[in-house]
């Protein structure tokens, strides 16, 4: 079988995010391939030892993502096709409209992706890929097998077990639990550098830049405030319910 | 000049620190408590290509370069000074004589499964009166027809009891001069005549596997000499400048480990209304580690350059191990110090940073020898 993975370059989960003119601060920040999209590139790597496929990651981003692309060869993908092109950087929307139009040309049988990414966490770019695709899809999953073409996934219902079964070609977005993702071996790392992979724009997998233009308008980034520390309601229980109330409405006004 | 990694070295870097952080540190303090070799640890590191890291792709290994080698064992080091202290010694000790000075067959039958994380690889040069004074060595190499009869003892050997074969020194005779001559054999470890005789009690490195050998009268077939018959001084010569190499990236390692630690205490650990790193006499303390750490780190890595570029690397080797052995154990001694009275105990890991410290002054020569051979290369 051959699979697709969607992966994308976060910060490291470790990262201490500073904000420079509303902007978020790149200086200095280790990059690491998201969390999320180690799973599925894990699960990729599991359906090609199985099933004798090959493994394409789909990336996008300025040129530091080559080495989280790098990385996801060296733990065994076969090539990769990364769009650096900033046309190509926008919003969910404009990322869904990217990987579709990457993806359209080529032949596959499973698509993985994180279930969301640890930076921006919109849980949106595969599930918008799916539609774009018209491919069925199942997010968060937890297991995955198959039987011919159809996929039996498990997916991670809000604490319950879904089992849900799925004609090939699918997509899946992976959570937590499914796999444990591989150190790349050194002979990987070694034969990483010898890959195909291929830059692309977005002119060349024939989109519009107007097109595809983001949708959403960032008005504001900021840090949330600190934390203050937590107060203990004394008193019997219906004081402690109208003390409960006044503070929700009067100090957090929430109510 | 340029001081980047390539995005190779940065990848095996950052894929050795992400499994020693993992696999390797939660075990550490465990393995130096009960003298346990975590040949678990080994066995995963074989299986990532570690244990074959710089070694010819033809023979098993990785193919990668002494830089990237520098740069694993440092990581591996900064999680465990022992399970750094057992890899440098598979890599540099037991490997690179049978890389460097091996045939075809006896890479095939011997460094082979080295690379490839079958078995540990181990250098037995040290004896009760010999070491860096090669002139001491006892043990004898007797040759009879197409075989060697090799009998004496050594001692702080690393790494024998997982091994499947121990390079050894022995004299094979005399010049015309009277001097020694000495060769190196490959004695496989289930030859008859050979035996562990113990494992030492140590310092630090307590998880590392630390031993004396017997040989009686151990036959060896003269296609398990490596090199001729009075090459062996030469060679360990060679050898030792390489795992200069890694005992300074061992050091940088160690030292690395207590530094970060004791910047982490010190800015949790509140006096008189501060923090610890809020005080100049602290700040001083921290700065000259963070500045000794950067150069010992560098004078390694330009050794590893050197060796990397075919160039000549014996005095600049052995610069880095002294300069980064030193930096070790001063760091870990001022590591101890800024944690106060939580630096003595062992809930915290500083003291057996101090402790592991120690022998990166002492081992693959020590800092007099190391002297000696600047001296010498500076023309003394």
């Amino acid at each position: 079988m051959n699979v697709i993975v969607c992966m994308k370059q976060t910060f490291d989960t470790e990262a201490k995010i500073t904000l420079t003119d509303g902007k978020i601060n790149e200086e200095g920040v280790q990059w690491i391939i998201n969390p999320y999209d180690e799973y599925a590139i894990e699960e990729a790597l599991k359906i090609k030892e199985a099933t004798e496929g090959t493994v394409t990651v789909v990336t996008i981003g300025p040129a530091r993502v080559e080495e989280a692309v790098r990385t996801a060869l060296a733990m065994g993908a076969d090539d990769a096709v990364i769009v650096d092109d900033p046309a190509a950087f926008g919003d969910e929307f404009t990322a869904a409209e990217v990987l579709a139009a990457v993806i359209r040309t080529r032949t596959y049988d499973v698509i993985l992706a994180g279930n969301q990414a640890v930076d921006d966490g919109s849980s949106q770019v595969a599930v918008r890929l799916a539609q774009l695709l018209d491919v069925p899809h199942v997010s968060t999953i937890t297991k995955l097998t198959f039987d011919g073409a159809v996929a039996v996934a498990e997916r991670d219902a809000e604490g319950d077990t879904e089992v849900v079964e799925v004609k090939l070609p699918a997509l899946f977005t992976a959570q937590q639990g499914l796999n444990e993702p591989r150190y790349p071996s050194l002979l990987g790392i070694r034969k990483a550098s010898k890959k195909p992979v291929e830059h692309v724009t977005v002119a060349g997998i024939g989109l519009a830049e107007n097109a595809i233009a983001k949708r959403v308008a960032v008005t504001e980034t900021f840090i949330p405030a600190q934390k203050g520390a937590g107060r203990i309601l004394t008193g019997d229980t219906p004081e402690r319910v109208r003390e409960l109330v006044r503070e929700l409405r009067q100090t957090s006004k929430v109510i | 000049m340029d001081f980047d990694l390539s995005n190779e070295q940065s990848m095996i870097r950052d894929m050795v620190r992400e499994f020693a952080t993992a696999e390797i540190e939660p075990l550490a303090q465990e393995v130096d408590r009960t003298g346990r070799f975590p040949i678990e640890t080994f066995r995963k590191m074989g299986k990532l290509g570690l244990l074959g890291l710089p070694i010819d792709e033809a023979y098993g290994g990785a193919g990668a370069d002494t830089v990237s080698y520098a740069l694993a064992v440092e990581e591996i080091g900064r999680a465990c000074g022992s399970t750094g202290l057992s890899y440098a010694a598979h890599v540099s000790l037991g490997c690179g004589p049978l890389q460097a000075f091996g045939t075809v067959e006896q890479k095939e039958t011997y460094l082979v499964p080295l690379a490839r994380g079958e078995a540990l690889g181990s250098f037995g040069l040290t004896e009760p009166s010999a070491g860096s004074d090669a002139g001491g060595t006892q043990t004898r190499a007797k040759r009879v027809d197409d075989a060697y009869f090799i009998t004496g003892s050594k001692c702080y050997i690393t790494n024998a009891s997982y091994a499947k074969c121990v390079i050894v020194t022995a004299v094979t005779g005399e010049d015309s001069r009277g001097k020694k001559q000495i060769g190196a054999f490959i004695v496989p470890t289930d030859s008859d005549g050979f035996a562990i005789l113990r494992t030492y009690e140590k310092m630090g490195l307590r998880g590392s596997d630390t031993t004396e050998l017997a040989f009686d009268e151990v036959r060896i077939p003269l296609g398990n000499r490596l090199g001729s018959e009075t090459e062996g001084f030469k060679q360990f010569l060679k050898t030792l400048d390489g795992g200069r190499i890694s005992i300074g990236a061992l050091s940088v390692g160690i030292a690395r480990a207590a530094y970060e630690a004791a910047l982490r205490y010190a800015k949790e650990r509140v006096q008189f209304g501060h923090s610890l790193s809020k005080m100049q006499a602290i700040q001083f303390k921290l700065a000259d580690m963070a500045m000794h750490l950067e150069l010992a780190r560098t004078a390694v890595l330009r050794a590893a350059w050197l060796k990397d570029q075919g160039r000549s690397f014996s005095k600049e080797a052995a610069m880095a191990k002294l300069f980064a052995s030193e930096t070790c154990v001063r760091t870990c001694d001022q590591a101890v110090q800024i944690h106060g009275g939580a630096g003595y105990v062992s809930d915290f890991p500083v003291e057996r940073y101090f402790r592991d410290a120690k022998l990166m002054e002492i081992g693959e020569g020590t800092s007099e020898i190391q002297r000696l051979v600047i001296a010498r290369q500076i023309g003394c």
